[in-house]
């Protein structure tokens, strides 16, 4: 469950230039949204607010049932946990492997190696990687860093995933079948906001869109 | 670099530590203070040695001279000598007494007046020795003793060996007191070095460290990282500065050594046969205390580096939401 509630927010300390206005919308629990908006329409931001990378400056956000502006600080990290993200720059970790990068949400959740291996193998095999698995990200193509960005959202099954741009590099062949995994976890629970670009792929997906405009929420249709 | 097999590794480095903070500086760094540490932790543990030694030794002991030692007291009835000996023995903080026999006072005093009958022709003082118990007596209760025995036998002296000593005391206790504060610099300027050295790998790996806050992990998690690398490091900082002072004190020791054999009775042979005892009891042995404090050394370091990168590394986290 995702609820903004008048939100705002700006970048940096004391009072930037708002990136952000008076948003409001809800997503109920086993919901699908696109995030759709130009570029520089605020999709990004909306987005580093629900991954908890930065807290509202105005108004009241509840991710997965926790209000985020009263929630003390250390019970984010758990939160964090059930949260997948994909993010338009990857974000992966330049000195691990591919499998590393994988297999480090479970690692921070403490599973046991065993399981690790089993699952990542299988991740990795699922978006076509499996023969990359050694492979550091710099020895990737823009491709298939994005296909390792999405398995490390995904491995620890989040209650919430987010994804930004995540057909940026994909072929539509590919964009296809990750649009199938993300409608698949959504039929087994998971809440999905999808920000992109890719007007096809909307048509070919319908479901409902929050559209973003200078900041503003413009339609939720 | 190298591949890394779909295994975690013993030392699965998530946050690229290793690089940030690989440096040879840090451990560099450390093993130059734990040397210095050593070097301290010596001067600590044989200025206290000697202190104990004079406090026990020769500043417990006390001479008393009573002149006319066989005519009568001034009460009772027995002689001069017997009644200050009475007294001596009574009073609280006297280990023992024990009046020198004429056949001591003739040897103590034939490198003056030579042998033979004209010693009995001057009029010698009886000579008493007192060991004083530990903790010796204070001076004032000293001299209350003093002012009793004059009493009971007016003209009676008692010279304390103890004054040179007071004062070869404290200088040894401030001595003592700089390696102290020589030490606590060390410290602080060990856990300084690390500080900078884990902020700097901080920055360094400053995305790294966002991300897989991002992921989930807790401010624990991230400091456990950095403290257990700082941990490892600063230990081996810290064996091989105590490796590399541990050559140097046992030349010292040895230098020491020679002291332990020379010297006559009197403060400048007591005091150079202490320094010799602490510093050289055998020409290639320090002190047990020394043995025990440097192996002390790598664990001190390691707990300045774990507790130096979780606070620094906790407190830096908190910027982040
Ligand atoms: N770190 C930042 N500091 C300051 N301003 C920022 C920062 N990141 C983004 N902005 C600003 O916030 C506004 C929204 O940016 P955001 O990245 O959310 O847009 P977006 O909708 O994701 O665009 P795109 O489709 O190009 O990714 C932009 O005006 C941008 O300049
Ligand atoms: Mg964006």
């Amino acid at each position: 469950m995702v609820r903004f509630e008048a939100v705002g927010m700006h970048y940096g300390p004391g009072s930037g230039p708002d990136v952000l206005h008076d948003i409001s919308f809800q997503v109920p629990e086993g919901g699908f949204r696109w995030l759709l908006g130009p570029s520089g329409a605020g999709k990004t931001s909306l987005l580093r607010l629900l991954t908890l990378a930065a807290r509202p400056s105005r108004g009241r956000l509840e991710v997965l049932g926790t209000d985020i502006g009263a929630a003390p600080r250390r019970a984010l990290p758990e939160l964090r946990r059930r949260i997948g993200m994909v993010f338009q720059d990857f974000r992966l970790l330049d000195h691990l492997s591919a499998f590393d990068n994988v297999a480090l949400p479970l690692r921070l959740a403490g599973r046991g190696e065993g399981q690790i291996r089993a699952d990542v193998g299988e991740m990795l095999r699922w978006v076509g990687l499996a023969a990359r698995a050694d492979a550091q990200p710099a020895e990737l193509s823009g491709g298939e860093q994005q296909r390792v960005a999405i398995a490390r959202a995904v491995i620890a099954r989040p209650s919430l995933l987010l994804a930004d741009e995540p057909t940026g590099n994909l072929d539509d062949v590919q964009a296809e079948r990750l649009l199938r995994l993300f409608r698949e976890l959504n039929r087994l629970g998971t809440t999905v906001l999808v920000a992109t670009h890719n007007e096809v792929l909307v048509a070919r997906h319908p479901a409902q869109c929050l559209r973003l405009s200078g900041g503003h929420l413009v339609a939720a249709e | 670099m190298a591949r890394r097999s779909p295994l975690r590794p013993p030392g699965f480095d998530e946050l690229g530590l290793k690089r940030a903070l690989a440096d040879r500086m840090l451990p560099s760094l450390v093993a130059a203070m734990a040397f210095l540490a050593a070097l301290a932790l010596a001067g600590w543990v044989g200025a206290a040695a000697l202190a104990r030694h004079w406090e026990q030794g020769a500043g417990a002991a006390l001479t008393v001279q009573v002149p006319q030692p066989a005519d009568p007291a001034a009460a009772g009835g027995g002689s001069r000598q017997d009644a200050v000996l009475a007294l001596l023995r009574a009073a609280p903080g006297v280990a023992q007494a024990r009046a020198l026999s004429g056949a001591e006072l003739d040897a103590l005093l034939r490198p003056w007046l030579g042998a033979g009958p004209g010693r009995r022709a001057l009029a010698l003082p009886g000579v008493i020795a007192v060991r004083l118990a530990a903790p010796p007596p204070d001076p004032p209760a000293l001299a209350a003793l003093h002012a009793r025995l004059a009493q009971a036998a007016p003209g009676t002296l008692m010279e304390q060996q103890g004054v040179w000593i007071d004062r070869l005391l404290a200088l040894v206790r401030s001595l003592q007191a700089s390696a102290g504060a020589a030490l606590l610099v060390v410290v602080a300027v060990a856990a300084a070095v690390i500080a900078v050295a884990t902020r700097a790998g901080l920055a360094a790996r400053r995305e790294a460290i966002e991300i897989v806050h991002g992921l989930g992990a807790t401010d624990g998690y991230i400091a456990g990282r950095f403290a257990a690398r700082a941990t490892l490091l600063a230990a081996a900082g810290g064996v091989a500065g105590g490796l590399a002072a541990l050559p140097v004190l046992l030349a010292l020791a040895h230098l020491a050594a020679p002291f332990a054999a020379g010297g006559d009775a009197g403060p400048a042979g007591s005091a150079a046969r202490s320094l010799g005892g602490t510093m050289g009891g055998i020409a290639s042995g320090l002190p047990p205390a020394l043995w025990l404090l440097l192996p002390g050394l790598p664990l001190a370091a390691a707990a300045i580096g774990f507790l130096t990168a979780q606070v620094t590394v906790r407190r830096w986290l908190r910027q982040l939401p």
